[in-house]
């Protein structure tokens, strides 16, 4: 690991403006990824701004009805809250898919939204990685890429992202509220947070400024239905997701639904939501419409389509 | 700080490996090459509370929580498995809640109070989830076995406080301490002598008595 400096901040612009003037400087929140990726010299900060003093540990309704969530807050407080689990049971059910118990003790909201995806190449300093050092290549194309996205990828960048909480919270429509290092506020509707790789380097991964930092993910107000999170892995538990499906299924069979484990970002298409009542095949033929999967991971298109048919019967079957 | 706190000289087979890591990093060296001196690492006062015992310590930022505890403050008890939070060896408790103390830097834990299986019992007083591991033959190397009980503990009290699960069927209910809630909640946690089902009945019988 490279020598780093480390500060504890006392407020979010302190923060922000600490790390905007550090040439190398990151934010510290729960560290589990983080700390992974800097014993490995991935990541080699110079200065770490440590955000556990900045009391962004609690969870208060919105006036409108929602929940704002700090973005301290661990992924076990997080599932554990009563109005989650009662309100937004898809967001309880990602989160507990995820990790293990000691993961989710220290990993916080904010570092999830931000993980990095756990492709074998952006892993390994000796192999090619376009997000890890742009310009080298893909490992994943010609290589091992079963775990990797067959949409939304680019001829620089197959990656999945691995983050499961972060699938249910755009099905929920949640919007990411930060603070620049001038102190000034933004709300990122969670659906442009995550940038596909696209054409050009470097790779795109966070919409986030330099110093922006992520203070809070707002829930709007609940909109009932049965909520779901089917996740599909190589064991039962403490893996990543192969295939993900979030849901929420209303009644009359509308809803919606957003997919992990298949695209750089979690991945959902409103449009192809509105043939849910025909059946799951219609829905992942247009929510995958266009997609590119490598020999490896075509199996993932059959696979969505049938962990989605089985949270319709689900569905289906609670509702009878 | 040697491991050996008794003061003598004793060698300890940790003591053997350290100075044998030493004497193969200086015959790599080529004989020729420059001493570049290396730039002085930052280094962070702090002070963490370890088994209810406070301890002040100046260390290099990079140090981890794990490497704290086994190095610094000579708990081995505590163990370095993948050290990047994969296999669960490392499981503390840092203010009542289980974490991998190798993904966690000292220097986020200035003021915490942190448990290790040194605090959970001692041989002559064994904490009841020690006593029913010896009982259910919940280990055969013993590798990952205080981790393993670090996490069984913290388990129950998870279970106790309602913190959901992946396996409940209904996650708005209060979670029972069930054998499959248990290998869920374990999953952190990597026997690789496989004695994962003797673990599950230790804990159940834990459970139970506490019932």
């Amino acid at each position: 690991m490279k020598s780093f400096t480390y500060e504890r901040a006392k407020t979010p612009r302190d923060a922000a403006a600490a790390v905007a003037r550090t040439p190398g400087a990151k934010f510290l929140a729960g560290g589990t990824n983080l700390l992974d990726l800097m014993k490995l010299e991935i990541e080699t900060p110079t200065h770490l701004v440590d955000v556990q003093d900045l009391k962004l540990d609690r969870i208060e309704p919105t006036r409108d009805g929602g929940l704002r969530i700090g973005a301290f807050v661990t992924n076990t407080h997080l599932a554990a809250d009563e109005r989650v689990r009662r309100d937004y049971g898809v967001l309880t059910r990602a989160i507990v898919a995820g990790a293990s118990g000691q993961l989710r003790n220290k990993a916080t909201t904010a570092g999830n939204l931000l993980q990095r995806t756990r492709c074998p190449y952006f892993y390994d300093p000796n192999m090619p990685c376009n997000k890890r050092k742009p310009g080298s290549g893909c490992g994943a194309f010609g290589g091992f890429n079963r775990n990797h996205s067959v949409i939304g990828g680019s001829s620089l960048c197959i990656c999945a992202f691995p983050s499961d909480m972060a699938v249910a919270m755009r099905v929920l429509d949640a919007t990411v509220e930060t603070v620049r290092a001038d102190g000034s506020a933004r709300s990122i509707p969670i659906a442009d947070f995550h940038r596909l790789p696209g054409s050009q380097l470097p790779v795109g991964e966070f919409a986030l400024e330099p110093g922006e930092l992520i203070v809070a993910v707002t829930l709007p107000k609940p909109i009932g239905g049965r909520h779901f999170y089917q996740k599909v892995r190589d064991r039962s538990s403490y893996a990543f997701a192969l295939v993900s499906v979030a849901a929420v299924i209303q009644r009359d069979g509308t809803g919606r639904v957003a997919f992990g484990g298949v695209a750089p970002k979690p991945w959902r298409v409103e449009a192809a939501e509105a043939a849910l009542p025909q059946g799951a095949a219609a829905v992942t033929a247009a929510a995958f419409a266009g997609a590119a999967p490598r020999p490896d991971n075509a199996f993932k298109l059959p696979l969505a389509t049938r962990a989605l048919a089985s949270v319709i019967a689900q569905a289906k079957a609670e509702a009878a | 700080m040697s491991v050996n706190e008794s003061g003598d000289f004793k060698l300890t087979r940790r003591a053997v490996l350290a100075a044998g890591g030493a004497s193969a990093a200086v015959t790599v060296m080529p004989a020729e090459a420059e001493p570049v001196p290396a730039p002085k690492p930052a280094t962070l006062p702090l002070s963490v509370t370890v088994n209810g015992k406070r301890r002040d310590l100046t260390l290099d930022t990079r140090t981890t929580l794990l490497d704290t505890l086994r190095e610094h403050l000579g708990l081995t008890g505590t163990k370095k498995g993948c050290d990047h939070g994969q296999c669960g060896a490392c499981t503390v408790i840092v203010n009542g809640t289980r974490i991998n103390s190798c993904l966690s830097l000292a220097a986020q834990h200035h003021g915490d109070e942190v448990t290790t299986i040194e605090g959970l019992g001692t041989p002559d007083n064994l904490h009841p989830m020690q006593a029913a591991f010896i009982k259910h033959d919940g280990y055969q190397c013993g590798y990952c076995t205080p981790g393993q009980i670090c996490s069984a503990v913290s388990v129950l009290r998870e279970i106790k406080a309602g913190v959901p699960s992946h396996v409940q069927a209904d996650i708005t209910a209060a979670p029972t301490a069930t054998n499959i809630e248990m290998r869920e909640r374990m999953s952190g946690n990597i026997c690789r002598c496989g004695a994962y089902s003797n673990i599950a009945e230790a804990m159940a019988e834990v459970a139970e008595a506490r019932a």
